[in-house]
């Protein structure tokens, strides 16, 4: 179980979250919606212990994560974050394969079995051809698929991700809901931060919303979704799309 | 075993093995021989063990040294054109030097005072550098470079009021000499336990070059691991410089060089760097004594005008 306990984070003088209480269960898919700039990124740092919030704390399974050991962290969340340095100079399947760190520490994980599950990764998202091909070669799609294959390949229980489906097609954007949701129902905890609210209802039984000056809302996305949260959440007139409107499924 | 790692590793002993062969005095093949057994001529022995041996380790010492420093500043500085004089120990190191020779100290003085320059540098650096959030690789970068340029104007300064007799001395010690470096004992000390603090770290390296927070995200301390690596990359250069001056280019280069061959992980890189410097160096310091003898040039011309078109040519042929 991972715990935000009157969690406040700021930027300068701007409060991004104030006093956020909430849980992540086993079990549960959440979406992080807001406004560009809103705070999603910083949340998502701080639930994965890697910025200090300004106040209160996080927990994991009951004492605060700066108690538990980086590596101990790092077998239990794993993190998709928005920007990452590109100029790593292996293969895809290295890049992947380095997601295997926190248990082997040889980095590699080259073993039969690491491999193995490598490749099942990559397979997951479409890239088995790419496995041997340059990573820096790939496109902004096939990276973040990439990048999204190294984070299973940790095989942690909680999972964070901080816009996973940005760069991504239609088809491989309702690929990764799936697999998000299926890992959630297979008993991990999974918070992505998202653009499109279709997806948060489809695939995320809950919803986080960041409003502005700091206040967060969370609840059942059934509850969340509405027309006046997300027209007050994203500050613009929202209307029915109907049959013009396409969700892949 | 690829047969680059094998070339590399065979390159050690062979680049010794010439360094101690050749020279301004000519030993036949049985003078060596019996000079290397403790046998024969007592002054082939003399030439043998008590000069060009220790040279040669030294030389291999500096450059191993150097290459180690290079590969671990390009990836935690995240920066290609990385070298061990980044830091600007090279420049305190020079600086020290320089106004220990204009005060007419002895050898042991003037490896103090080049001692206290690049411990003034690398407190300077560590100073701006290290935070609460840990390492800062822009200050770290930045502070290096202003300390550089700092030190650099001091040296000009010093050139320029030095006597003439004691410039051609200085200018040696700037583009990097060898001919003082005596007893490599202490530098090959120095390269084993920078080698030891470093190697281990190899796959912690391999993911920081992920980024800082996702190295942390998949387990490693990244400021205990920069503390180190810098910590290592520090000593090493301080090392090499108090040993053979500022020898240009080797800690820039044989990283590079190995990367462009296809090696990239920390495991083999950083190995291979130290076998590499160490033995181009050797290999660049007898062309130094041996080209223009009785005349020697200071070793780091040599390195950088054997570096720079093999680098190019290296560059031109991996695209």
């Amino acid at each position: 179980m991972l715990r935000a306990k009157g969690l406040d984070l700021r930027i300068a003088d701007r409060a991004l979250v104030r006093a956020l209480e909430l849980s992540l269960a086993p079990g549960e898919c959440w979406a992080l919606l807001g406004r560009n700039g809103a705070g999603k990124t910083s949340l998502v740092l701080a639930l994965a212990g890697l910025r200090a919030p300004q106040g209160g704390t996080v927990e994991l399974d009951g004492r605060p994560l700066a108690e538990h050991r980086r590596a101990e962290l790092a077998r239990r969340i794993a993190v998709l974050l928005q920007d990452e340095a590109s100029d790593f100079w292996g293969s895809v399947l290295d890049y992947v394969l380095l997601g295997g760190y926190p248990r082997s520490k040889s980095a590699w994980g080259r073993d039969a079995q690491g491999i193995e599950r490598a490749r099942r990764s990559l397979a997951e998202f479409d890239l088995t051809g790419h496995a041997d091909q340059p990573y820096r070669s790939l496109s902004g799609g096939e990276r973040q698929r990439a990048r999204i294959a190294q984070v299973l390949m940790q095989d942690a229980d909680i999972l964070l991700l901080d816009e996973p489906l940005q760069h991504l097609d239609l088809r491989h954007q309702a690929q990764v809901m799936r697999t998000l949701s299926a890992l959630a129902a297979s008993g991990r905890t999974v918070l992505a931060a998202l653009h499109e609210p279709g997806h948060a209802a489809r695939h995320c039984g809950f919803s986080l919303l960041l409003y502005d000056a700091g206040r967060a809302s969370p609840g059942r996305s059934s509850d969340m979704l509405t027309q006046a949260n997300l027209e007050a959440l994203y500050q613009c007139r929202l209307e029915a799309a109907g049959t013009r409107s396409f969700l892949p499924t | 075993m690829k047969p680059l790692p094998v070339l590399v590793f065979a390159l050690v002993p062979a680049s010794l093995a010439l360094a101690i062969a050749f020279g301004s005095v000519d030993l036949n093949a049985a003078q060596l021989a019996d000079a290397l057994l403790g046998r024969g001529d007592e002054v082939a022995r003399q030439i043998v063990w008590g000069v060009r041996a220790p040279r040669a380790l030294a030389g291999f010492a500096c450059g191993g040294l150097l290459a180690l420093a290079g590969a671990l500043l390009q990836v935690l500085l995240r920066n290609p054109l990385a070298d061990p004089y980044i830091l600007g120990v090279s420049g305190g190191a020079s600086a020290g030097a320089l106004g220990a020779m204009l005060l007419g100290a002895s050898l042991a003085g003037l490896h103090l005072a080049a001692l206290a320059g690049a411990a003034v540098a690398a407190g300077a650096v560590f100073a701006f550098s290290l935070g609460r959030a840990g390492w800062n690789p822009y200050r770290v970068l930045l502070t290096g470079v202003a300390l550089s340029s700092g030190f650099g104007a001091t040296v000009g300064l010093m050139l320029s009021l030095a006597p003439s007799s004691q410039v051609q001395g200085m200018l040696f010690w700037l583009l990097g000499d060898l001919s003082p470096a005596g007893d490599p004992t202490p530098a090959l000390i120095a390269l084993a336990a920078c080698a030891a603090l470093a190697f281990p770290q190899s796959a912690a390296l391999d993911v920081l070059i992920l980024g800082e927070d996702k190295a942390r995200s998949l387990g490693v301390a990244v400021t205990r691991l920069q503390s180190i690596a810098f910590g290592g990359a520090t000593v090493a250069t301080v090392a090499a410089v108090l040993l053979g001056g500022s020898i240009g280019f080797v800690g820039l280069v044989v990283p590079h060089l190995l990367r462009l061959c296809g090696i990239h992980r920390h495991k083999a890189l950083l190995p291979l760097a130290v076998c590499l410097g160490g033995s181009l160096l050797a290999l660049a310091d007898t062309l130094a004594r041996t080209a223009l003898a009785p005349t020697e040039l200071p070793v780091g011309v040599v390195t950088a005008l054997l570096g720079v078109p093999v680098l190019l040519v290296l560059l031109a042929r991996v695209r």
